[in-house]
């Protein structure tokens, strides 16, 4: 299936990264509140980016399995990377000025939730969410 | 060497009668005013008067697009390329205005039997480059109208979209709409406590009916406005938590510590009854009419 790339630079592109999330989920069929889930799981992803890894950009995607679709986007940055991923995905954690519940939340609120992260290379946030 | 951009401006001046007209043609099939957005007149003096003044600025400034002498022409320029962003063309529509005065220019010098080939290509590059710098110039012009444009709308709508409206004695509702980035936060912030100084009021409805998304950064920047109302002596009720939000909210673990409703009408009950109000029925009412409602004041 096709995928669109989306450059996160600025603020306003978190808002345009929402705003593609919401079109993919349309098209997938999610149902409202699963809508609603994935779009916020991108906003903060989204924000991770910008805030954390000093911009990067999304792929995003809509997948197909075991007869149901979903919506898969994959964040990735060239910023510090994160020296303990465990340590950044509790809650409260933040090495910013944040809540420190982005990376928990969008865990949460997503099906599938890969990290990858290296001190100095980067970061690579994966979500998916099925209907 | 005979020919230098003198030549070009000697040139410019005396085959004026016949580069113009070929020049408006070529605008106008490019769809120049296919639009209705400029007259032909208006197109005509345009092309007009940059033609004399490109020619001022050849005879004095040479090739030399930064030189003094083409001042008037980029004023000219930067004038058109302003009035055409407001106007609503496209870059391309903008830009055409100097590039395509390029093949009239070019077929002139070509006609001119003074000038050698060599010298004939010579004048035509160094005019390329000069147009080309020109063009740019155009450009940048309008691409700066254009974000002037864009900052002052943003400005419109940050002030538009947050409206402190008074509900009841003491009692204002802050419907907020859109995206709560922090710049439009700060405004939404001094805009309700301003309005709480002024009012006197003690409590504030904040409605989120008209926010798509409430992430972590919105609930942080919803929390911090909460706070400093508190800290003016109002309190404040969150309304419009729609149920796919209510559910990520949860999911996202972010705690609201405020007393939050679903509707603004419930908020608005809530804050009546905090107020020592409360909404009646009148006795009398023709049934099903809920417009005879009646507020009665308990003794405070």
């Amino acid at each position: 299936m096709s995928s669109e790339r989306l450059d996160i630079r600025t603020s306003d592109d978190v808002v345009r990264v929402r705003q593609l999330t919401r079109t993919l989920a349309l098209k997938a069929g999610l149902s409202l509140v699963d809508q609603t889930k994935v779009i916020t799981a991108a906003s903060e992803l989204a924000r991770n980016t910008l805030d954390y890894g000093g911009g990067g950009f999304v792929l995003a995607e809509l997948i197909e399995g075991a007869g149901r679709h979903g919506v898969r986007l994959t964040f990735e940055d060239q910023g510090p990377g994160i020296q303990d991923v465990e340590v950044a995905m509790k809650d409260g954690f933040t090495s910013g000025k944040g809540m420190g519940l982005g990376l928990g939340g969008a865990r949460r609120l997503s099906n599938e939730f890969f990290i990858h992260s290296k001190p100095g290379e980067g970061t690579k946030v994966t979500i998916a969410r099925w209907k | 060497m005979a020919a230098n951009v003198g030549t070009v401006a000697e040139l410019v001046g005396n085959n004026e009668q016949t580069i113009l007209p070929e020049w408006v043609g070529l605008q106008k099939k490019s769809g120049s005013l296919q639009t209705g957005r400029i007259t032909e007149g208006e197109l005509l003096s345009q092309s007009r008067d940059f033609l004399h003044l490109l020619r001022d600025g050849l005879a004095k400034g040479g090739n030399d697009a930064a030189n003094p002498a083409y001042g008037p022409a980029r004023q000219l320029l930067g004038d058109i390329s302003r009035s055409r962003a407001l106007q609503g063309f496209s870059p391309r529509e903008t830009a055409t205005f100097v590039f395509s005065l390029k093949q009239p220019l070019f077929n002139a010098l070509n006609r001119n039997t003074t000038l050698s080939p060599t010298q004939a290509a010579e004048l035509t590059w160094s005019t390329t480059l000069l147009l080309d710098e020109l063009g740019i110039y155009t450009l940048e012009v309008f691409q700066k109208s254009r974000e002037e444009v864009i900052v002052r709308q943003q400005r419109e709508i940050a002030e538009l979209s947050t409206p402190v409206v008074k509900l009841w004695d003491g009692i204002l509702a802050l419907p907020l709409i859109g995206t709560l980035d922090s710049q439009r936060t700060q405004v939404v912030m001094e805009n309700l406590l301003q309005t709480i100084v002024d009012t006197e009021a003690e409590i504030a409805i904040i409605d989120i009916t008209g926010v798509p998304t409430v992430d972590t950064l919105t609930a942080q920047h919803l929390l911090k406005t909460v706070a400093a109302a508190r800290l003016m002596g109002a309190d404040c009720i969150i309304s419009g938590i729609r149920p796919q939000i209510a559910q990520t909210m949860v999911h996202l673990g972010v705690e609201l510590n405020v007393v939050s409703k679903a509707t603004l009408a419930d908020a608005l009950a809530v804050a009546l009854e905090r107020t020592g109000r409360a909404v009646t029925r009148l006795k009398n009412s023709v049934s099903g009419s809920g417009a005879h409602a009646k507020l009665s004041e308990k003794g405070q």
